[in-house]
């Protein structure tokens, strides 16, 4: 059977940063950061030949092209999500149909209108997708936002495993410790408390402010080339060991209602089986990952979902911290997450290179290999990433 | 308690649009008449909740709408403490139910007060007329 197995390696990162309000386009924020994606990998905008544009946040490839003087391109694909979009390139790597290609995603998610939150959409859209079951049975009564949608599953989890706000404030508490180290990260100067957490408004009960990652402004971007052509390059490259998606029964995005069983991950299971296999390792070899921390109360489940630890333990995991620090048993989204540096996909891959490049501001010694893992709550994915 | 705050700003629902989810009409006409109907499928009785085009287990295109019993057990729920549309005045509960016959709907409670709802708490379904084009479905304590 033919692998995608380290046949291609991620050899320029960028991000502009993020913020609250950049006062930019999302044009200029993404033209801005290509460049420095291929500045940092030593590569020419004419190196380029293929582009995947995130389907939801930036705009067409075609006018970053006029930008960014990016004439000829072989492939070019919309994707979405946090690793899929690699997998788009990686892919068309794998497959000679590019040597070298470009992942951005760019949007003022904070100061301009988040994609996809104007419900009226439905009615230019007309479209008979699953999203449709959002507009149709869902806001009818008030379940408009994100964090209500998940927030259902989330009290599944905190029900039937008996899981307290004490275990759970520890995924913010680690990863306010890991932002505060991190000059890119602005939401946290200094590192929060479980106090805090725990006195931190409820803004959909189950979930605190504290739990749900802010939305920002800002944009990022990934260079992909052949492994062979990446060790000759500026950075030491981060080869893919493995990049997939998983899905199950009765999926849908934050609202899988339907499925037996809701305090679960099962698609993150899945996920993890299939990285592991391609990978050909397991999570004893893991001693660092960027999971979603979107929703505090999924990173947990994730542990779970990506055999960190038995179904039920991953709150236990979490309490206290330790396990999630540098030096712990694995230390989770050294940036800071999404908690820490916006709600922004991508991010947890560029954390991943810095780790592999040994250049994190919490850089866990001997970081060969680095999971990447998105989605959580929705159609996951995740890569492997290898130094 | 209900969850329709200011009046004057409609409650979003594709109905007022002019829009609807063409797999679901069948289930919001049912709700107008005051009953509440599920799509399910006419080869093998499997549920098709969300409303759907064929069923998974069968793949039959071929279903029915049955009524169902109204009555169930509240499955879980989150209660917003921040109002994401002027329609909607916080504090308001959204809850899953899950009905006798197994299956799950999003609705709101009615008469019960956010820090009395409990996972398993019996609840049986009413039904509101907001105005002449949208009915809906809501659930309070069973008698
Ligand atoms: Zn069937």
């Amino acid at each position: 059977m033919p692998s995608i197995k380290d046949a291609a390696a991620v050899v320029g990162v960028a991000t502009t940063g993020f913020s609250t309000d950049s006062g930019r386009t999302e044009y200029s924020l993404a033209a801005e950061c290509i460049k420095a994606a291929l500045d940092d990998a030593g590569l020419r905008p004419e190196d380029v030949d293929g582009i995947v544009k995130d389907v939801v946040d930036g705009i067409d490839a075609m006018y970053i092209q006029k930008a960014v003087g990016i004439d000829n391109l072989t492939y070019a694909s919309d994707s979405r999500y946090g690793t899929l979009p690699l997998l788009n390139a990686v892919t068309a790597v794998a497959a000679g149909i590019a040597n070298t290609v470009v992942y951005y995603r760019s949007a003022n998610n904070a100061s301009g209108k988040r994609a996809g939150s104007d419900f009226r959409a439905a009615k230019e859209t007309k479209d008979e997708s699953l999203d449709m079951i959002r507009y149709d049975f869902h806001a009818p009564f008030g379940l408009l936002t994100p964090d209500g949608a998940i927030g259902m599953a989330v009290r599944r989890y905190l029900h039937e495993f008996e899981v307290s706000a004490e275990q759970v404030g520890w995924v913010p508490v680690v990863c306010s410790e890991h932002a505060a180290k991190n000059p890119q990260a602005i939401f946290h100067d200094a590192p929060i408390t479980l106090a805090d957490y725990i006195d931190s408004d409820v803004v959909v009960d189950p979930l605190r402010v504290l739990d749900c990652a802010p939305d920002v402004d800002g944009a990022i971007a990934i260079v992909v080339t052949r492994a062979e052509r990446a060790v000759d390059l500026s950075q030491p490259p981060a080869f893919v060991m493995a990049n997939a998606q998983g899905t199950s029964t009765e999926g849908e995005q934050l609202s899988s209602y339907s499925r037996p069983q809701m305090s679960g991950l099962p698609e993150m299971g899945l996920l993890g089986d299939e990285l592991y296999r391609v990978a050909g390792i397991g999570p004893n070899d893991i001693s660092v990952a960027q999971l979603d921390d979107r929703f505090a109360p999924l990173v947990p489940m994730q542990l779970e979902a990506l055999g960190f630890c038995e179904r039920g333990e991953g709150a236990a995991f979490c309490e206290g911290g330790d396990a999630l620090r540098v030096g712990g048993r694995l230390a989770l989204n050294t940036n800071g997450g999404f908690l820490g540096e916006g709600f922004s996909y991508g991010t947890n891959i560029i954390e991943a290179v810095r780790q592999i490049r040994g250049t994190s501001s919490n850089q866990v010694s001997d970081a060969e290999v680095v999971l990447v893992a998105s989605g959580a709550g929705g159609p996951a994915d995740g890569c492997i990433l290898r130094r | 308690m209900t969850a329709t705050g200011d009046a004057e700003q409609p409650i979003p629902h594709p109905a007022l649009w002019g829009v609807l989810y063409r797999n679901s009409t069948p289930f919001w006409e049912a709700v107008k008449r005051h009953e509440l109907e599920l799509q399910r499928c006419a080869q093998c009785g499997h549920w098709l909740v969300p409303p759907r085009p064929m069923c998974p287990k069968c793949r039959s295109a071929d279903s029915e709408w049955v009524p169902v019993s109204g009555h169930g057990t509240i499955y879980s729920w989150v209660t917003y403490h921040e109002s994401p549309h002027p329609a909607f005045e916080v504090p308001y509960s959204v809850v899953l139910v899950e009905l006798d016959e197994g299956v799950r709907l999003v609705s709101n409670p009615v008469d019960i007060a956010s820090d009395e709802l409990e996972i398993g708490m019996p609840v049986d379904v009413v039904f509101e007329d907001i105005d002449d084009d949208l009915t809906l479905f809501k659930f309070t304590r069973a008698a």
